[in-house]
């Protein structure tokens, strides 16, 4: 696997925790309930300490002497390369939680995979995040389960986020050349094999939380190659970095 | 602590002579410094001002997320973001401690969350106050959480067993909540021109509201006699006005940043600072609820529980339809 091709699959998942750790990070404070807040922001955490990891290699890869904060502060929306469904907006808790299930299954699944990367430095940090992430997949499916099968109500709002997102949950398994070169290199796994195991799990998960998987099975692309991210990073971005871009070569 | 103004029985102390063998009991007790424990027996007037401050305090902890989670998204670095989150998610596990304390008085946590959404309970007046610039969550660190230490470090003593032990696991967590503030403001300090600009504006905008976290001078008040001879409050206003001066003005002759009191002074004979009292009219302002920001953080509390009600009611309608599941199966 080539240099930038490693810098990029790498900036893929800091890109991915530090994207939805963003949004996750916007609760802080208007959760349903006090329980919720503290489990929002100890997610929000976690994907920010694991960004600081994966970005973190991924500077040292690239050998250009740029940080993680470099990399999370100072690039603009063409050279983020998180895939669509982690920069969706919050909608509603359901919405929230929904595309936090949709990813925390995926990541779980990669992350135990990784664990056995030809890249040392790959399995250390996936060995670590793995650990976190597992916690964050049992409280997002027990709360997708508890919410679908809840009230008329909260079934009706699951159902429509999940109507809404499933559009972006074909990216994630979907390989392209880097993905492919990752896998060829035993660096990363075989996604369509993920895949395989992603819709399997998916398709009990929604059955237990009595919501139905839309039909259409397209897929929206583009954040993870950077080729077309939605109109959201950009202002994700705005926030993100303002201090940064406001006030170049400041310490903190 | 976050609480000010808590109003005690408004009766003023009892001579042992007008207490009843109970409550001459109960007195003994707090005098041998034991701890009251939930099902023991106690005043109403005890019970009732204890729920009214640790009430007060962990709505403070609640609202209090809402000025630093102001600047989470905006954090400049990924460690800044990671400490301001880890440390609003204590403010938040602060939060629940509390109302667990309060429960084992016999009130409910939703009675008080209610209490508060509807304006009749209040919080720390502190949090009334905007966040405008990153150096804010420096000075809220240093300054507020300061503060609070100040008069939570006391109440680790206090009489309640489940207040007492709530308090020395937040004061462990608080002490780094300061630092993280102070180490925000030394960066700065030593920052840039703009950024040392951002500091001093930070602690010109928070000084004042960090004094009037006290509560006003209540050296005559029968709320605070009361609530001193209960032991759940340990010392006066004043008294720990004082030492947040003496402690912080030196912090801040360190950071090269000037306290906003022209007539601020060393006091060689009392070994204390002399300086100038907070606008209490604007303390009374902000307590009514003319503070800058109290209609807006009284809103979002509001809303984060209003939106968040199909969530609650979703979670109970499954955990009992799983129960009668269970027991349906067996």
């Amino acid at each position: 696997m080539e240099k930038d091709q490693l810098f990029q699959y790498l900036l893929r998942f800091g890109d991915n925790t530090l994207v939805l750790g963003h949004r996750v990070s916007e609760w802080c404070g208007h959760a349903p309930v006090l329980e919720e807040d503290i489990a929002l922001a100890n997610t929000a955490l976690d994907l920010i300490g694991q960004t600081q990891m994966w970005l973190g290699l991924a500077g040292e890869v690239e050998g250009k002497g740029r940080s993680a904060d470099d990399l999370a502060m100072l690039r603009d929306a063409w050279d983020f390369r998180n895939v669509l469904l982690v920069e969706q907006p919050n909608g509603d808790f359901g919405q929230t939680l929904m595309r936090q299930f949709l990813f925390d299954l995926w990541h779980d699944l990669v992350l135990t995979e990784l664990q056995n990367s030809a890249e040392p430095r790959i399995a250390e940090i996936a060995e670590k995040a793995s650990k976190e992430v597992r916690y964050h997949l049992e409280r997002s499916r027990d709360t997708v389960i508890g919410l679908g099968d809840g009230t008329a109500e909260s079934h009706a709002r699951m159902q429509a986020a999940l109507d809404l997102l499933y559009p972006f949950v074909g990216e994630m398994s979907a390989p392209d050349e880097i993905d492919l070169a990752a896998h060829e290199a035993g660096i990363g796994p075989d996604l369509a094999e993920i895949d395989q195991r992603y819709r399997a799990a998916l398709s009990d998960l929604m059955g237990e939380a009595t919501l139905t998987l839309p039909a259409d099975s397209f897929a929206h692309k583009g954040g993870k190659s950077g080729a077309r991210h939605s109109e959201h990073l950009g202002h994700i971005l705005t926030q993100m970095q303002w201090l940064q871009r406001a006030y170049p070569g400041a310490v903190w | 602590m976050y609480a000010q103004m808590v109003k005690s029985t408004g009766d003023g102390v009892k001579s042992r002579d007008e207490m009843s063998d109970e409550e001459r009991a109960f007195q003994d007790r707090i005098d041998a410094d034991e701890k009251i424990e939930p099902k023991d027996w106690m005043p109403e007037g005890y019970r009732k001002t204890l729920i009214r401050q640790i009430g007060q305090h962990a709505h403070s902890e609640i609202v209090g997320q809402l000025p630093e989670g102001n600047w989470i998204t905006r954090a400049p670095t990924l460690e800044r973001k990671a400490i301001l989150l880890a440390k609003v998610q204590d403010e938040a596990g602060h939060g629940l401690y509390l109302y667990c304390a309060a429960e084992t008085l016999g009130v409910s946590r939703d009675e008080l969350t209610e209490d508060l959404l509807s304006g009749r309970m209040k919080y720390s007046s502190i949090f009334n106050y905007p966040t405008l610039t990153w150096a804010d969550m420096g000075a809220v660190g240093w300054l507020v959480d300061g503060a609070a230490i100040m008069n939570q470090v006391p109440l680790q003593r206090t009489s309640y067993g489940p207040y007492s032990r709530a308090m020395i696991r937040i004061c462990k967590e608080e002490s780094f909540h300061q630092r993280q503030g102070y180490d925000i403001m030394l960066k700065l300090a030593n920052g840039t021109g703009d950024q040392k600009r951002m500091a001093q504006d930070a602690l010109n905008r928070f000084w004042y509201p960090s004094l009037m976290m006290f509560g006003p001078s209540d050296k005559d008040s029968v709320h605070s006699a009361q609530s001193m001879a209960w032991k759940i409050k340990i010392n006066t206003n004043d008294e720990l006005r004082q030492k947040f001066v003496d402690q912080t003005v030196p912090q801040a002759e360190f950071l090269g940043l000037t306290v906003p009191d022209p007539d601020l002074k060393w006091n060689e004979e009392t070994a204390h600072y002399e300086f100038t009292e907070p606008d209490w009219s604007e303390f009374f302002d902000v307590i009514k609820g003319n503070g800058p920001c109290n209609a807006e953080r009284l809103a979002a509390r509001n809303k984060a529980w209003d939106e968040g009600a199909w969530v609650r009611d979703g979670l109970l309608a499954h955990a009992e339809k799983k129960a009668a599941r269970r027991v349906a199966a067996e």
